[in-house]
C-alpha cells in the first residue's frame, strides 16, 4: 500500500505542487485552471486525482499541499475522501492538508450535513474551507487563497512555514461538545 | 366548403411557422403552383392565412384534404407527440400474406366505421413503406373532434406500429383490433417503449443502428477524447489518465461514436424469490414472490447510461455493487449488438441488483 509522504522526495527548484483529490472531475479541472491563471512567483504544478492511493509513477514531484474536495451533494464524495485519507502519512497533517467543501450554497441538494465535514476536518486537525466551485467568482477567490497557501507550504515565503499557517488558520472554537 | 372545414384549415395553417409554410404547402400539393405564387408571404401571418383559406374555399377543399394537411404538419413535428410502440403477431401456422395497401385501408376504415359511426379516417403513405393514419374520434351522436386526433404509423413490411398517445385510453382496444384485422395479424401487444422521437424508436425496434452513424467514425481514437481536453495546460497532470483512457475506450467500443437513439422511458417488471443458506433472512421465508417494478425515464436514456462514470476498479475487490461493477455489466450486455434484448437483460440485471440491496438492508 503506497502512502503519500511529505518529505520523501527532494524539492525541485522554485516549483510548488498541489494535489487536488475529489470525485468531481469537472470541478477539479476548473479549479486547476483558475489557479494557474493566478500570478505567482513560483512555478505551479497541479495534480488531479480521483482518489488515493495514486497510481505509481516515478516522475511525480514532491507534493506540497493536498486539498481534498468534498462535494456536499454526494455521499460518495465523502466516502471517497475518507478512504483516501488512509493513504496519507501522518506528517502530512502538519499544515499540508486542507479540506474544501463545495456545494453548500444549494442547501436543498446537500445530502451531507455541514457538521460531518467540520468533524472530519477537526479530527484531522486540518483547515476546512467552503467554496462553491461552480460559481466563477468564488472559484477565482478560492484559487487565489490556495495559491498563497501552496506557496507557504512549499516554503517559498520566507518567515512563514506550513505549521505556522496551520495554527493561524485554526479557528478558536472547534465543534461544540454537544455536537461531538 | 363547410365552415368547420374552413375553421379547421385555418387553425392548422396558423400552427405552422412562416419558414415552414411553403414547404408544407408544397408537400400538401392541394393548391397549385400558380395559386401559391399569388400569395405574398411577406405579409403579416393573419393576412397570409386568410388568403390561403380563401384559395382553399375556391378549390372546394374537403375534410379529407384538411385532414391530409394535418397529417403533413404532424409528420414535420413528430416530437410534439408521444409515441407508443405496438407489436403484432400472426397466429401459429399462418402464412405471410402480400400486403395490399388498398385492401388494408378499406378494411381499417370499415371496421372503425362499423363500430363508431362518426370517425374521420385519413391515410398518407410515405416512401419507407409506412402508412400514416389519422383518426378523428366522434360518438354515435357527435361529430368527430378534429382537434384531438390519434395518429398511427404502420410499417407494412414489419409487424410494428407506432401510435401517438393522445386520448388513447378509450379507443385503444378498438384501434388495436382494427389494425390487427386489417393487416391480417392475430394479436397485438403493447411494447414497453415510449418516446417523442419516432426515429429513435424505429432505430431500436428495427435494429437500424447504421442510420445513426456519422461521418466522423473513421478518425482515430486519440483525436476524439471525449472528456479530456487536448489543449489543457501542461502544468495540470491527471493522475488517473490511464484509467480514464481505458474507460473511454470501453465506452467507445460499446456505444460507438454515433449519437444514441433517444429513448426516454422504459419499464420492466421483476418477480423473484429469495433463497438463503446460513442466516435465515426475512426475505427467504416469504411465501409470495417479491415483485418489483423498475421504471427508467430520462430525457435521453442511453446517453445517460453511456455517461455512467466508473469508479476506481480497485474498489471492486471489496465486492460492493459500486458504479464500476454496474458499469462493467452494462458494458458486457450492451456490447452485444442486440439492443432490445440486451436492454431487457440489462434492466433485469439492475432489478436483480436492487433485490440484492434489499437483502443487504434487511
Amino acid at each position: 500500500m503506497s502512502v503519500l509522504r511529505p518529505l520523501d522526495k527532494l524539492p525541485s527548484l522554485n516549483t510548488a505542487t498541489i494535489l487536488l483529490v475529489g470525485t468531481e472531475d469537472a470541478l477539479l479541472q476548473q479549479l486547476a485552471d483558475s489557479m494557474l491563471k493566478e500570478d505567482c512567483a513560483s512555478e505551479l504544478k497541479v495534480h488531479l486525482a480521483k482518489s488515493l492511493p495514486l497510481p505509481s509513477s516515478v516522475n511525480r514531484p514532491r507534493i506540497d499541499l493536498i486539498v481534498f474536495v468534498v462535494n456536499l451533494h454526494s455521499k460518495y464524495s465523502l466516502q471517497n475522501t475518507e478512504e483516501s485519507l488512509h493513504h496519507v502519512d501522518a506528517s502530512f497533517f502538519l499544515g499540508k492538508v486542507c479540506f474544501l467543501a463545495t456545494g453548500a450554497g444549494r442547501e436543498s441538494h446537500c445530502s451531507i450535513h455541514r457538521h460531518t465535514v467540520v468533524r472530519l476536518a477537526h479530527s484531522y486537525q486540518s483547515p476546512l474551507l467552503y467554496c462553491d466551485l461552480e460559481v466563477e467568482g468564488f472559484r477565482a477567490t478560492m484559487a487565489q487563497r490556495l495559491v498563497r497557501m501552496l506557496q507557504i507550504c512549499a516554503g517559498h515565503v520566507p518567515g512563514v512555514s506550513a505549521l505556522n499557517l496551520l495554527s493561524l488558520l485554526r479557528s478558536s472554537e472547534g465543534p461544540s461538545l454537544e455536537d461531538m | 366548403m363547410d365552415e368547420t372545414v374552413a375553421e379547421f384549415i385555418k387553425r392548422t395553417i396558423l400552427k405552422i411557422t412562416m419558414n415552414e409554410l411553403i414547404t408544407i404547402l408544397k408537400a400538401w400539393d392541394f393548391l397549385s403552383e400558380s395559386q401559391l405564387q399569388t400569395i405574398n408571404f411577406r405579409q403579416r401571418k393573419e393576412s397570409v392565412v386568410q388568403h390561403l383559406v380563401r384559395l382553399c374555399e375556391e378549390k372546394h377543399a374537403s375534410l379529407n384534404d384538411a385532414a391530409l394537411l394535418d397529417i403533413i404538419y404532424t409528420q414535420f413535428h413528430q416530437q410534439q407527440k408521444v409515441w407508443d410502440v405496438f407489436q403484432m403477431s400472426k397466429g401459429p401456422g399462418e402464412d405471410v400474406d402480400l400486403f395490399d395497401i388498398k385492401q388494408f385501408k378499406n378494411s381499417f376504415k370499415k371496421i372503425l366505421q362499423r363500430a363508431l359511426k362518426n370517425v374521420t379516417v385519413s391515410f398518407r403513405e410515405t416512401k419507407e413503406n409506412a402508412v400514416w393514419i389519422r383518426i378523428a374520434w366522434g360518438t354515435q351522436y357527435t361529430k368527430p373532434n378534429q382537434y384531438k386526433p390519434t395518429y398511427v404509423v404502420y410499417y407494412s413490411q414489419t409487424p410494428y406500429a407506432f401510435m401517438s398517445s393522445s386520448r388513447l385510453r378509450r379507443h385503444a382496444p378498438l384501434l388495436g383490433q382494427a389494425l390487427t384485422v386489417a393487416s391480417k395479424h392475430h394479436q397485438i401487444v403493447k411494447m414497453d417503449l415510449r418516446s417523442r422521437y419516432l426515429d429513435s424508436l424505429k432505430a431500436i425496434v428495427f435494429k437500424q443502428y447504421q442510420t445513426f452513424e456519422t461521418h466522423n467514425s473513421t478518425t482515430p481514437l486519440q483525436e476524439r477524447n471525449l472528456g479530456l481536453d487536448i489543449n489543457m495546460d501542461s502544468r495540470i497532470i491527471h493522475e488517473n489518465i490511464v484509467e480514464k483512457e481505458r474507460v473511454q475506450q470501453i465506452t467507445q467500443e460499446t456505444f460507438g461514436d454515433y449519437p444514441q437513439p433517444q429513448l426516454e422511458f422504459a419499464q420492466y417488471k421483476l418477480e423473484t424469490k429469495f433463497k438463503s443458506d446460513l442466516n435465515r433472512s426475512i426475505l427467504a421465508e416469504r411465501e409470495e414472490p417479491l415483485r418489483c417494478l423498475i421504471k427508467f425515464s430520462s430525457p435521453h436514456l442511453l446517453e445517460a447510461l453511456k455517461s455512467l462514470a466508473p469508479a476506481d476498479p480497485q474498489k471492486e475487490a471489496k465486492g460492493n455493487y459500486t458504479h464500476s461493477k454496474l458499469f462493467r455489466r452494462i458494458m458486457k450486455l450492451v456490447h452485444s449488438k442486440d439492443r432490445v434484448e440486451s436492454i431487457v437483460l440489462l434492466l433485469q440485471e439492475l432489478a436483480y441488483l436492487v433485490s440484492q440491496l434489499y437483502k443487504i438492508i434487511f
